[in-house]
């Protein structure tokens, strides 16, 4: 699904999509880009309708990619899709409710209760 | 490029100057942790250095440099066991922190861009400003209760 210098790992458990990212950095600005442009190719192929992000590498993130999480959700919203987010690690949790984007996106601790979310 | 105070009793100084290239900032931001670390200050707070550098930084480097492409920030930087002083430094005309709209409010959240200030301020313990406003100084004393 993806190219192969991705730093991507998308798979489909039923009719949504997961991503989560192949290695601990991978938020940082060097990759954001990347990120954004393989994730924003993904809504806008259609093929990602209900798409759960997992964080289960992350460990540091920055507001250039809060900025690429909330263009993906508007471009997903514009299209009548849904993002959620999950296995957000604590520290990372806080920047999200300092910056109150946790009442702009789904948020849920498991990957299974975000996927079960959208039943 | 470091630059040593010579005054007994003062910290250290640290300069850099720091290019628009991811592998030069990632170089830096390194040298700056390693520091931290190497004086013990706990996981949490290299979290929260990490993300006031990397805001700081590319503010300068985008919204300061942005009609000086090619132009490096100045960081430098002092670490005691108590704290560390922070400082970047853009050569652009500087920007007026209290005009900055609230990125938390409600018709600005779906805004992606906006939250670098109030990042590096809900992490650092002092944040100032020179008065043309292309310097910030940030401080962030190590955490109570952690010997």
């Amino acid at each position: 699904m993806t190219q192969a210098d991705s730093r991507l790992r998308v798979r489909r458990q039923d009719d949504v999509t997961i991503v989560e990212f192949v290695d601990r950095n991978i938020l940082d600005e060097a990759n954001i880009q990347q990120i954004s442009t393989e994730i924003g190719s993904l809504v806008e192929s259609g093929e990602a309708e209900k798409l759960v992000i997992s964080f289960s590498n992350v460990d540091h993130l920055s507001s250039a990619a809060l900025g690429a999480l909330i263009t993906i959700h508007n471009k997903l919203k514009a299209r009548g899709g849904v993002l959620k987010l999950t296995n957000i690690d604590p520290q990372i949790y806080e920047v999200f409710v300092i910056t109150k984007l946790n009442k702009l996106f789904e948020i849920h601790e498991t990957l299974d209760g975000a996927t079960a979310s959208f039943a | 490029m470091t630059q040593q105070d010579t005054s007994p009793g003062e910290p250290l100084e640290t300069t850099r100057q720091v290019l628009d290239d991811p592998e030069h900032i990632n170089k830096v931001e390194t040298e700056l942790l390693d520091d931290v670390k190497g004086s013990d200050f706990p996981e949490a707070s290299v979290f929260a250095i990490r993300l006031a550098f990397e805001e700081a930084v590319l503010n300068g480097l985008r919204h300061g440099h942005k009609d000086l492409p090619g132009t490096p920030v100045t960081v430098s930087w002092s670490v005691t066991p108590d704290r560390l002083v922070l400082r970047v430094r853009d050569q652009g005309p500087g920007f007026d922190v209290h005009a900055l709209p609230d990125p938390t409010a409600p018709d600005r959240l779906e805004l992606p861009n906006g939250r670098g200030v109030m990042l590096i301020h809900s992490y650092m313990t002092r944040v100032s400003y020179n008065d043309r406003g292309n310097q910030v100084t940030m401080e962030y004393d190590r955490p109570a209760g952690d010997d």
